[in-house]
């Protein structure tokens, strides 16, 4: 990482968490670029929901530094909390409320006047695609409809720094399409992104930088394209299947072939 | 297990947050009125049952000199019409639990909390919506007593003050439930939990006089703020000024359940949820 400490969005030192006898972050070391677009990867359980939950102050750690947006985690929450805008996997949408009153709340939330809220609620409606429901209660839009409104009340507050976990999983390609545009667009106009994913070709074609989290700890870190040529290897699967164990994830593949590639 | 701390910054404004977080709550109350016509169905029930089936007997047991039957009725009514705007003000209480489970349960909690709004704003929209809901409640069920031959003798000063008793009961006592719903694993324990306050009403001197009861039921009944708080309603309903030690213990009481709920909701929302 070329980077000076004033660049970094995202800074992590040697993080660590367990939950209870479970060491679930063992010392983590982890550097986002301002602007960039990060993706963190690792088997299911990795840790990788936990390292998003204490950056966007969910979730205490219990050694190390974390720094999002050059505010300490721990002792500047608030300042954090100003600066970030955070998607996690539970859907966080209101289902009693319509689109348009999701996304209004956040708008107040935000203090925005009550003029510049609804030009940014239109904007993001049609930005996402959701113009046409945006006046039925949530509750009956579907799962897809449902991430593009979370996506949209995350950005209503124009966040600097980004954090998407999970945000294309279980949704149909079309609906990954255009949340992958959006992180594109997010990235073009200065939004540093953190974001987890499970498709590894996502990361290939989204992200600047990769991390790959096993065991506790960030076992690789680079471009795609140095990651691939590093372990001789054509796609970022491959890297995947070759760094990471599949013992540590309770639902990682028990297949043994895979065990013999490791 | 460190404690995050919460800094205030210049992003949050408690005011407008938690005006904000009250327009979201009456928002849902008026699209899922379910909730609030099933908080209303107890103490209108109540009310009916407890004049028109055992009215006529304990009517003429808790007023001397009354004859059973519709005499004993008419005096039942003024008698529970105090307590039944209790039930009112403790169901309205208890579905504030209800919100605060769903919210935390599901993912728009934590969303809140990686904004920066305080605690106070989060939780303090739904106390505020449902105070508005108990006033709503109170004033559909003496609606009906007046309906049913109830006749209040309060002046306009007395009116005001129920107003502020009732409002601020709910305010302690909602802020009670939602540490409830907060601590509840789900929302269906949420909405077991806060069951306790309906017994509450029932073991004070709201369908009895405390004198008729056994030693030990009777200190409990004594010394429980629902006692207080239903005879400082019963006086300034019926325009009589309140005893000052009653009123002091009612208010007493409040302000210990309020400021209790409220610091245990304030630590169970910066708990680490799972």
């Amino acid at each position: 990482m070329t980077g000076t400490t004033t660049d970094l969005a995202v800074d992590v030192r040697g993080l660590r968490k367990s939950y209870g006898d479970q060491q679930v972050l063992d010392g983590v070391d982890l550097a986002v670029r301002a602007g960039t677009v990060t993706a963190l990867l690792g088997p299911n359980g990795a840790g990788k929901t936990t390292v998003v939950g204490i950056l966007s102050t969910l979730l205490a750690l219990d050694g190390g530094t974390a720094r999002v947006a050059g505010h300490d985690v721990v002792t500047q929450p608030g300042a954090v909390r100003a600066a970030i805008g955070v998607t996690g996997q539970t859907s966080a949408v209101d289902d009693l409320l319509t689109g348009v009153e999701n996304l209004r709340l956040m708008a107040s939330l935000h203090h925005l006047g009550r003029r510049e809220g609804r030009e940014r609620v239109d904007a993001l409606l049609a930005q996402l695609g959701l113009t046409d429901a945006a006046r039925k209660p949530v509750a009956t839009w579907s799962g897809g409809m449902r991430r593009k409104l979370d996506l949209a009340m995350t950005l209503v507050g124009s966040p600097s720094v980004v954090f998407l976990d999970e945000p294309t999983t279980g949704l149909d390609p079309r609906s990954r399409r255009t949340l992958r545009d959006e992180v594109r667009a997010l990235s073009a106009a200065g939004t540093t992104i953190l974001l987890t994913t499970q498709y590894l070709e996502e990361a290939d074609q989204l992200a600047d930088r990769v991390a790959v989290l096993d065991g506790g700890r960030i076992v690789a870190e680079g471009t795609p394209a140095e990651l691939k040529s590093a372990h001789g290897a054509s796609s970022l699967d491959d890297v995947f299947l070759r760094l990471t164990e599949p013992s540590t994830g309770p639902t990682a593949d028990p297949d043994p072939t895979t065990q013999e590639v490791a | 297990m460190t404690t995050l701390t919460l800094t205030p910054t210049a992003h949050a404004r408690p005011v407008t947050d938690t005006l904000t977080m009250l327009r979201r709550n009456l928002l849902r109350a008026a699209r899922y009125p379910g909730l609030t016509s099933f908080t209303l169905a107890i103490p209108v029930l109540l009310l009916l049952l407890f004049v028109f089936v055992f009215g006529g007997t304990i009517g003429a047991g808790v007023m001397p000199g009354v004859d059973p039957g519709a005499d004993g009725r008419a005096a039942y009514l003024d008698y529970i019409t105090p307590t039944i705007l209790l039930f009112a003000v403790v169901g309205a209480a208890q579905s504030v639990a209800i919100t605060a489970a769903m919210d935390a349960t599901g993912g728009i909690m934590a969303r809140f909390k990686t904004m920066a709004i305080s605690p106070g704003s989060v939780l303090g929209g739904p106390v505020l919506g449902t105070v508005v809901q108990a006033l709503v409640a109170v004033a559909v069920v003496l609606g009906l007593a007046v309906a049913l031959g109830y006749r209040p003798g309060a002046g306009p000063l007395g009116w005001l003050a129920l107003t502020g008793l009732l409002a601020l009961v709910t305010f302690a006592f909602s802020w009670l439930c939602v540490a409830m719903g907060l601590s509840a694993r789900s929302v269906e324990t949420a909405s077991n939990t806060p069951m306790i306050l309906t017994a509450l009403p029932f073991l004070s001197s709201g369908f009895v006089p405390v004198e008729t009861m056994p030693a030990g039921v009777r200190w409990f009944a004594e010394h429980q703020p629902f006692t207080p708080i239903i005879e400082t309603t019963r006086s300034l309903l019926t325009g009589a000024s309140p005893d000052v030690s009653t009123t002091l213990q009612a208010v007493g009481w409040c302000v210990l359940v309020g400021a209790v709920g409220y610091a245990r909701s304030r630590s169970l929302y910066r708990r680490e949820r799972r």
